[in-house]
């Protein structure tokens, strides 16, 4: 039997990797790959709080999450590629002036 | 040391690995893998805490629709390895540390409050009937919505990758 | 050694049941190759192979010792990650499927483990099934991207995406078996099949037949098989995205598509053309020495062949394989116990093997699509008639409810 804060304290360990990809990561795509880790990480502390509750309103939730992180994921492609293509490159640091 | 214990601690072990080396590495292909290693993990973790359902839709969305679009854009971007900065050592020698001094301060508080933690259900698997019922009875509005929001997601996606006539 | 037997039991059958099922799938994996090039050799007025061994029976063998004893070349512009890793997954993902398959209708306790004819029951196998589905388009994205080199490239990003369009219609395919079914256990789908007992009426061929046509024409795309298969056609783009990989790498490959053909083969059946159930109502007892009366025959005519053969080799040999056929069939009919046993792995491997030759009937017969008219009909055609399935099978579920 595992209790339910093993597996909370991963989701908090993932959280934080995944900021610290988010922050310390200068390819777009990567700092998009750590946000989708971080809507994991969130994933699991759901999964775990409903199944230490009985109730399986908690996976319905992250359903709901793996749909809106699939649509954010294609609109938010879709915009880094189009920058990507402006900017002719994939490092944030060129993208910090409004002026292409 | 029962099974379920061995087993998870094997799978967590792999998500870690797989999000430090999501961190580690320098071409963003070899960072996707790692994602998608992540996500077959927590998949895994999933199946031990009984949700199937929500084990098997992560795997088939997230690592098999998700990851593969991660994928193509990378490939379709010929995305090269991460360049060099000019910017400081300081935010990295801070930065790490303070990341991980806030990852043990929210590991604190949720072991100290333990005590305040409901009891651990018994080993039950969670049905996909269970799960359907309240999909389509208490949050059928929730579900219209996320279908609206995936049509429009669409439309917005074949918007931004036409190209400028 | 009976406490230890029986305290990790759960760790060591499973085990064992994957040795066996993995030594099959690989054999027959083999032999189907053999299989294809007879067949489609017939088909185009041509003996196949026919020297290595009695019939070329031993072909499969020889392909294996030249697998083995080529060079297998490391081209130096390679991401080395992604080219080795590429492989495996695909030949992993393809006899992971293969666990949650159920064989056959038995249960039996060893050691106080209780499990039937399967390597995992699973309550989500067809869902497991189509997570592994999902996954395996990383295999060939991979690998054509790892390769660096053009064909590869091109190969392997037309056959992902023909991969990721054509598993959508797949997926919506089965939905109306499992509206009639009511859950996602491939066991409980073929025993819903066979309750009422007539056999080959009750199948789900009948109501679903514009849904086993979808799930056909998406299955043959997933594999990547003719008509589907410009991804690797040799007259176009070399080998596709397999191009760049030798000997043991592609042989891993080749292993792969021929498995994935095996489990799309063995899902047909167990969905829509009743799994392990004999297509005799139950009521006719008689029909179980079936494999008696087939086995019987073609062992003497096996034996009749053998030796009349050309060279010495067969003339041992074919004479001999004949004998154990016939042997076999003669002790089904005198042991009923194991002619039960057997009835339904009889029965599955019988229409596995109808489905793998219409795979092959296929291959040989038909031209393949060009991209653009794959895509298009991925699409426009396949996934809307697929949706309209679901529709209509729901509509008159819910009509008889009333």
């Amino acid at each position: 039997m595992v209790p339910t804060s093993y597996y909370v304290l991963l989701s908090a360990i993932l959280f934080g990797l995944g900021i610290v990809t988010f922050v310390f990561k200068r390819n777009i795509i990567t700092i998009f790959m750590g946000i989708e880790l971080m809507l994991n990480a969130v994933n699991l502390a759901f999964v775990a709080f409903s199944q230490s509750f009985g109730k399986p309103d908690g996976e319905v939730f992250v359903l709901f999450v793996i749909i809106v992180a699939a649509a954010e994921a294609a609109v938010g492609l879709g915009i880094i590629i189009l920058t990507a293509r402006n900017r002719k490159s994939l490092n944030v640091e060129r993208v910090d002036l409004l002026k292409l | 040391m029962t099974a379920p214990l061995v087993i998870f601690f094997v799978l967590a072990a792999v998500a870690v690995f797989g999000a430090i080396s999501l961190i580690v590495q320098k071409h963003p292909i070899h960072s996707a893998l790692s994602l998608i290693l992540v996500m077959v993990a927590l998949a895994g973790l999933y199946l031990l805490m009984g949700a199937e359902f929500v084990a098997a839709v992560q795997i088939i969305v997230y690592g098999g629709a998700i990851m593969v679009l991660f994928i193509f854009v990378i490939m379709l971007l010929n995305a090269g390895e991460e360049e060099r900065t000019n910017f400081s050592k300081l935010a990295m020698y801070a930065g790490v540390p303070l990341a991980v001094a806030m990852t043990g301060l929210i590991a604190a508080a949720i072991v100290g409050s333990n005590a305040a933690m409901p009891a651990r259900a018994p080993e039950t698997l969670t049905s996909t009937r269970q799960l359907s019922t309240l999909l389509f009875q208490e949050f059928v509005y929730p579900f219209e919505l996320t279908s609206f929001l995936i049509l429009v997601a669409i439309l917005g996606a074949i918007v931004l990758a036409q190209r400028e006539n | 050694m009976n406490e230890f037997l029986t305290h990790y039991a759960f760790l060591i059958i499973p085990i064992v049941k994957i040795a066996i099922l993995v030594f099959i799938v690989l054999t027959v994996d083999a032999y189907l190759t053999w299989i294809e090039r007879k067949v489609i050799a017939h088909i185009q007025a041509r003996w196949g192979p026919h020297r290595v061994g009695p019939h070329g029976l031993l072909q499969p063998l020889a392909d294996g010792v030249k697998f083995i004893f080529k060079e297998d070349p490391l081209p130096a512009s390679v991401d080395k990650v992604a080219y080795f890793l590429a492989p495996f997954i695909t030949l992993m993902l393809a006899l992971t499927s293969l666990a949650v398959i159920p064989f056959g209708p038995q249960h039996f306790t060893v050691f106080g483990y209780e499990t039937g004819i399967s390597i995992a029951e699973v309550n989500i196998s067809l869902l497991v099934l189509f997570a592994i589905t999902a996954l395996s388009v990383y295999g060939v994205a991979l690998a054509g991207w790892a390769s660096n080199s053009k064909y590869s490239l091109l190969g392997g990003l037309r056959s992902s995406a023909q991969m990721v369009s054509y598993e959508l219609a797949l997926t919506l395919s089965v939905v109306g078996v499992l509206l009639i079914a009511g859950d996602f256990s491939l066991r409980t789908i073929v025993v819903q099949q066979g309750v009422k007992g007539n056999g080959l009426l009750s199948w789900n061929i009948f109501p679903q037949i514009i849904g086993f046509i979808c799930f056909f024409i998406a299955a043959i795309a997933e594999t990547n098989r003719v008509p589907f298969d410009l991804p690797e056609a040799e007259s176009e783009l070399v080998a596709g995205f397999h191009t760049e990989y030798a000997s043991m790498k592609f042989a891993m490959f080749f292993i792969a598509e021929y498995t994935s053909m095996i489990t799309v083969s063995c899902l047909a059946t167990i969905l829509f053309f009743g799994g392990w159930l004999s297509p005799f109502p139950a009521s006719w007892a008689f029909t179980q020495y079936l494999p008696s009366v087939l086995l019987i025959p073609f062992g003497l005519w096996v034996i009749f062949d053998g030796i009349r053969y050309e060279n010495l080799f067969g003339r041992m040999v074919l004479p001999v394989v004949g004998a154990v056929m016939a042997a076999i069939g003669f002790g089904l009919i005198v042991f009923p116990v194991v002619n039960d046993a057997i009835q339904g792995i009889f029965w599955f491997l019988a229409k596995v093997f109808t489905f793998l030759f219409v795979y092959i009937w296929m291959r040989g017969t038909l031209p393949r699509f060009r991209y653009d008219q794959l895509m298009s009909f991925g699409w426009k055609f396949l996934l809307p008639v697929s949706i309209a399935n679901v529709v209509l099978t729901s509509v008159v579920i819910l009509w008889r409810m009333h």
